[in-house]
């Protein structure tokens, strides 16, 4: 097949690498640090995720990436056909197909199963880092419960504000214990975490930080008793399908302030367009 | 009386330097006990050992927890800093060390409410904004970074921070340093409200003799690490035994 080990990375990486995986997994939202590898890619384009999913995937998989909710764009592109010609597993954009998914800012808007495993790709692990930029406090905070900073960064939001202006990258509790940060995320998403069927793997690359969520876990957004966590999310229908629930992006069409919203999940969208159902700006023709 | 706070042989050494050595004292509920000495005599490792910030050689420091007396020095953690944010706190010589430069004052203030769960917005805010109005901060400045403050309010809002969940026994370095006299006889006046108010006990470390004949109830004279006379403040100001006490006395220059 190729000149390469079994999905890039050598045997001896890809144990030290289960080992984090595991250790994360038995504390949940806890950050494991691992040695993170050098990847043929630059740091912020998921050489932690690449790193993860190089861990876990095995022949047998089907494996999907998805960057912004979307399987075309260029990353998810390369990831994908890294792992094809490093590894040889089948590939698929369909959600319901993929046993391991690999995300960038997004989780899928199908619910997943038994069985899957989402794989993100995470920036910053440390949900504390811009509010205390000394490392070895943050650790201490987090040993020790010591979270009131947290909610120091919400009450600024609503005092600048007037509600948490935080979008992404949303705060959550985990188990009641670890605050952990969900990856750029959306804060629509973050309901889609708590007590999901699928095991959940975070891989920070750069930071060389490993955390995890096993399957059926309690993972809360951090709020206020006057200021409801909200999962929110653009106030329009998707132009191409029409669908109302799921997370959207805005697209700017002409040089004329002409706008539509659009599903940033496409395989979501794209289901629901072969299932008949069609938004006011569909054409017929396929206009993503 | 259980004292509040009791210190026993309190040691602490850098190496082969002495940074205090052997400190023994007790603290009432709602005493005031001022530590004064030259630069270099042991004072703030003697405070910073008390206030948990550094661990001691040898010695104890008993704290009347409100499940009774323990000893903080030999606590856990958790326990200490639970401490350190509930019936403890600090207030810093440079208001710097003890804010968050680039958080607003109502979040400065609210902090500690968070960190012992308060978790309802308007509340903490009013909490805030009513503290703010207590250390004579306009309320209109709540939003406001401190680093958009002078010198005074920043010194004043730091205060604020630490009384806001009421502690017992307050620690204060050098309070008053780095201020101008006039902002500094402002914040004596308000400190010597807040302390009388809230029946606070207090331990604070300075230079400066005439904070500590304002303040303090006893006094305690330092000296290369080792306590060289305590007594009550007037006492001891007027009246000094040690030679060292009575160079300090004569030292202070005269208006």
């Amino acid at each position: 097949m190729s000149d390469y080990n079994f999905a890039y990375l050598d045997e001896q990486t890809k144990r030290m690498i289960r080992r984090a995986l595991l250790k994360a997994l038995a504390v949940p939202g806890y950050q494991v640090p691992f040695a993170s590898r050098e990847m043929p890619m630059p740091y912020g384009w998921g050489t932690g995720g690449v790193q993860v999913s190089a861990a876990v995937l095995t022949p047998a998989d089907r494996f999907k990436v998805i960057d912004q909710g979307a399987d075309d764009t260029t990353n998810a592109v390369s990831i994908r056909r890294f792992f094809e010609r490093t590894a040889g597993v089948a590939t698929t954009t369909r959600t319901a197909e993929a046993s391991v998914i690999q995300t960038r800012h997004r989780i899928p808007e199908e619910a997943l199963t038994d069985g899957q495993i989402l794989v993100y790709q995470v920036p910053i692990p440390e949900p504390l880092r811009f509010l205390e930029p000394r490392e070895t406090e943050t650790r201490r905070m987090h040993a020790l419960e010591d979270y009131g900073l947290m909610h120091v960064k919400l009450y600024e939001d609503i005092s600048r504000h007037g509600h948490i202006a935080t979008a992404y990258a949303y705060p959550v509790k985990v188990e009641g214990r670890y605050v952990m940060d969900p990856s750029p995320i959306p804060k629509f998403d973050n309901p889609k975490m708590s007590d999901s069927a699928a095991i959940q793997l975070f891989g920070a690359g750069r930071e060389q930080r490993i955390y995890a969520l096993p399957p059926y876990t309690q993972v809360v957004s951090l709020d206020f008793e006057d200021h409801p966590f909200e999962a929110s999310k653009a106030d329009h229908p998707c132009g191409l399908c029409g669908a109302e629930d799921s997370y959207l992006d805005e697209v700017i069409t002409d040089d004329a302030g002409g706008r539509m919203f659009v599903c940033s999940d496409t395989d979501f969208c794209e289901t629901r367009r072969a299932a008949g159902h069609a938004g006011a700006m569909n054409t017929g023709k396929d206009a993503a | 009386m259980t004292p509040l706070l009791s210190v026993q042989g309190l040691t602490r050494m850098y190496g082969a330097h002495v940074g205090c050595r052997d400190v023994s004292f007790d603290l009432h509920p709602g005493e005031v006990m001022g530590i004064v000495g030259e630069s270099g005599s042991g004072k703030s490792t003697l405070l910073n050992c008390m206030a948990g910030h550094m661990a001691p050689d040898a010695g104890a420091v008993v704290f009347d927890t409100r499940t009774g007396p323990r000893d903080t020095v030999t606590m856990s953690e958790p326990e200490r800093r639970m401490l350190g944010r509930t019936d403890w706190a600090f207030v810093h010589q440079h208001a710097r060390d003890g804010l968050r430069m680039g958080v607003s004052a109502g979040g400065n203030v609210g902090e500690r409410l968070m960190a012992v769960g308060a978790r309802n917005y308007g509340q903490i805010r009013d909490t805030a904004v009513d503290w703010l109005d207590r250390v004579e901060i306009d309320a209109a400045r709540v939003d406001d970074r401190p680093s958009t403050f002078s010198g005074g309010m920043q010194q004043r809002l730091q205060i604020a921070r630490n009384l806001v969940t009421g502690p017992r026994l307050v620690f204060m370095d050098e309070p008053t340093g780095g201020l101008d006299v006039s902002v500094q006889a402002r914040l004596l006046d308000l400190l010597r409200g807040l302390v009388r108010d809230m029946g606070l006990s207090a331990v604070i470390v300075t230079h400066d003799l005439a904070v500590v004949r304002l303040l303090a109830d006893r006094l305690m004279v330092m000296k290369s690490g080792r306590v060289v006379e305590q007594g009550l403040t007037d006492q001891v100001l007027d009246d000094p035994q040690h030679g060292y006490t009575q160079l300090l006395v004569s030292s202070v220059l005269q208006v």
